[in-house]
């Protein structure tokens, strides 16, 4: 079990900056996402973590100890990458004793036997012990990956991606495996990925990671209500926030060519409070309202049927936006609707900065 | 006009059966998906429309005529690739304006069709640009231009935009739909992809093991799936399933038992009465997690279960329940249930569940309480 810490690490290779004074804490046997888009700095981090890369100022340590100058192996944690790589001809047993049988480690044939079965039940591999990997399924193979890793019980685990190569369904499925497995491990564990469903539904904390900098460190339900800036709020939540510029004065806020008209209310009017000037403006589709009696007209654009729910998007002028709605509401494309905003939950950012109100005295400060 | 009907299609490569019996009727100006696992034949059915593929037996007939014999370039039909497959000497003008090549149409129509073509796609500013200073998404708008400026009676799509990253797919469906729209072609588009489904399509065709299971609009099979192939196919979170046997009694007139016994949860008195006039083996239940309703204090007619994991997802969480051994999934509000291991108190919608025959995975179309049954938000 392990506590893992970065501190302001930044990362350069020639003259390109990987990572950028990453502070970075991951408490012992939490389950932290590291979550952005490609080439945000997702898979360094992770290799500096396992120790096959060394930063280039700042410290990694593990349990308060710096391992800046220790090797992957003395560093005993487990790597599961996006690529299975199992030996091929090997059974799945065999893949599993692998890393058992190393020179470093010598431990009894029953001590391996009792790991072996232990790390197969608990991953529902157990029948399949005796077979060769070429003759799995990817997400057998994937769950075979993942226990070559658990057998060596490991300080921390640490995956790059594995669901990404699996189709949808499956990636599901063994969404919820890995979380319950990391719950029955108690261990740390940070992924690293680019889908933010992944990193919502598995994450205790998540780190939304956006060209080498940290954009935000929160819970899943802090960083899609409280989004730090217009980055994690169009990153985080699918469909993505809405965001249109707008004007603020006196706790008003108008957008859309003035089709937009709202007081704010609530965390909104608190955090901008003596502010008036150019701003950004972000609501997600699900606190957009469609309805008889709602104040602004729009056309429907588009209408994606989601099953339990339709996403509509809605046109004022030039602007699109998207709206979550009942299944059960008929829309057909170009229909006239009218629609409509709650106030309360109107997020704004700086114009500038892309920065939330709610944020901009932290940064000051 | 183009209707394109499938009629009693079979394919065989060598000893391998890879579309069993097909019948398939798309009519003029819908958009069809067919959608299925990888392997499931519904890329080979489409290259057969296309001409790409030949058939063993029966008839592939566009309005009316068969055209089995045809070869490709006979049958005005257009193809769009996942792989973009552009010229990269030609600029994207040049890749549009190609299939009119043979055409000998003068300078002028041709210019006016590929401005045209561009306007729609939002592709005019990029118009001199080769393939390789173009992004994904606007390359395979070059290739869908590239196609629909021939103005072909059908376009055949083949995972056009599975090939590009989340967000941009996301604007692309939009857009494939609203073209779709503006130029009344008749699409076949294919994808495994099931919210691409959902969301692009007139009606869905879902294959499996070359077999056709279910055809509808996307409304129909995700709320009467035929079969459980379907059922668990269509919807993310997936509808969850558990084997149940169904008795008389309880407050509410019946009962179903998931399990050995894990839960009993109380359901409309007519449920008995109505599997007896069924056929079946055993049965399955199938609930989609907005169908099973949660309270956090007991409620009753509700069932104690704990939550296992919590899945916040933003605008709603999936919640965990565990029933024994096994797990159903909750769709509830945002936050609603606050810590892993708290008991929570569910029921089951009996409008929203389903009972398939163990054995042939078959609905057995029963729905309880659909007169007056509300859906949940």
């Amino acid at each position: 079990m392990a506590h893992v810490r970065l501190e302001r690490v930044t990362k350069t290779y020639g003259g390109v900056t990987a990572l950028r004074d990453l502070t970075l804490d991951i408490a012992d046997g939490e389950f932290f996402v590291l979550l952005g888009p490609t080439g945000a700095g997702k898979t360094t981090t992770l290799r500096l973590i396992a120790g096959l890369d060394k930063p280039t100022s700042g410290v990694v340590s593990i349990d308060g100890q710096d391992v800046n100058d220790w090797t992957a192996a003395q560093r005993d944690i487990a790597l599961v990458f996006q690529y299975y790589s199992l030996y091929p001809r090997y059974t799945v047993r065999q893949n599993l004793e692998f890393p058992l049988k190393s020179k470093v480690h010598s431990y009894s044939q029953s001590e391996i036997d009792g790991r072996i079965a232990s790390a197969a039940k608990t991953l529902r591999i157990d029948h399949l012990l005796e077979r060769k990997t070429d003759k799995l399924s990817g997400g057998e193979m994937q769950r075979v990956a993942i226990g070559r890793a658990i057998v060596r019980e490991p300080r921390a685990f640490l995956m790059d991606e594995p669901l990404s190569n699996l189709d949808a369904k499956l990636r599901e499925a063994l969404r919820s495996e890995l979380k319950d497995l990391q719950m029955k491990l108690g261990a740390t564990f940070l992924f690293v990925t680019h889908d933010q469903i992944e990193a919502m539904s598995m994450g205790d904390k998540v780190g939304v990671l956006n060209e080498g900098r940290i954009a935000q460190i929160g819970t899943p339900y802090e960083i899609y209500n409280s989004p730090r800036d217009v980055f994690v709020a169009s990153f985080v939540g699918s469909p993505a926030m809405n965001l249109a510029a707008g004007e603020l004065a006196n706790g008003r806020v108008s957008a859309l060519s003035g089709k937009l008209d709202a007081t704010l209310a609530g965390e909104a009017a608190r955090d901008t409070s003596g502010y008036s000037g150019p701003v950004k403006l972000g609501i997600r589709a699900e606190d957009v309202v469609v309805g008889p009696d709602q104040p602004v007209e729009a056309r429907v654009h588009h209408v994606e049927n989601h099953g339990v729910e339709q996403i509509v998007t809605l046109r004022v002028d030039d602007h699109l936006f998207k709206a979550t709605v009942p299944a059960t509401l008929r829309m057909g494309i170009e229909d006239s609707v009218q629609c409509g905003w709650s106030a309360d939950k109107i997020h704004v950012f700086d114009a500038q900065t892309g920065v939330g109100f709610a944020y901009r005295e932290a940064k000051a400060a | 006009m183009a209707e394109i009907a499938l009629q009693n299609i079979e394919k065989y490569f060598g000893d391998n059966y890879v579309i069993r019996k097909l019948n398939l009727t798309i009519a003029h100006k819908e958009f069809v998906v067919l959608l299925g696992p990888s392997g499931c034949g519904k890329t080979t059915t489409l290259r057969a429309i296309a001409g790409l593929e030949t058939i063993d037996t029966g008839d592939i007939r566009i309005d009316g005529k068969a055209v089995q014999d045809l070869r490709a370039s006979d049958r005005d039909i257009a193809f769009v690739f996942q792989l973009f497959a552009l010229y990269p000497h030609l600029t994207a003008y040049d890749n549009i304006a190609f299939p009119l090549r043979a055409t000998r149409e003068s300078k002028a129509e041709v210019d006016t069709k590929v401005r045209a073509v561009a306007r729609s796609l939002r592709i005019e500013h990029l118009l001199n640009q080769r393939p390789s200073a173009l992004s994904g998404g606007d390359m395979q708008r070059v290739a869908i231009g590239r196609a629909l400026v021939r103005r072909p009676k059908a376009m055949l799509m083949d995972e056009p935009i599975g090939a590009l990253d989340a967000a941009l797919r996301e604007e692309m469906r939009s857009e494939l739909k609203r073209l779709h729209i503006e130029n009344d072609s008749t699409t076949v588009y294919v994808t495994h992809d099931q919210v691409e489904a959902m969301s692009l399509a007139d009606r869905i065709a879902i294959m499996n093991d070359g077999v056709l299971q279910q055809v509808g609009t996307p409304g129909e099979v995700y709320q009467y799936p035929t079969n459980l192939f379907v059922a668990q196919f269509i919807g993310s979170p997936v509808m969850n399933i558990l084997p149940a046997t169904v008795r008389a009694g309880g407050a509410d007139g019946a009962e179903v038992v998931i399990g050995d016994g894990d839960a009993v949860f109380g359901f409309p008195a007519d449920l008995p009465k109505r599997l007896e006039a069924k056929s079946y083996d055993s049965l399955v239940l199938g609930v989609r997690p907005e169908g099973v309703i949660i309270s956090t204090t007991e409620t009753a007619g509700h069932v104690p279960v704990e939550a296992h994991i919590i899945e916040p997802l933003g605008a709603y969480d999936i919640v965990d329940l565990k029933i024994g051994e096994q797990l159903l999934r909750a769709r509830t509000h945002s936050g609603m249930v606050e810590r892993v291991g708290e008991t929570v108190w569910a029921r089951l919608d009996a409008a929203q569940t389903h009972f398939f025959d163990t054995k042939s995975g078959d609905s057995l179309n029963i729905r309880l309480g659909e007169e007056n049954g509300t859906r949940q938000a």
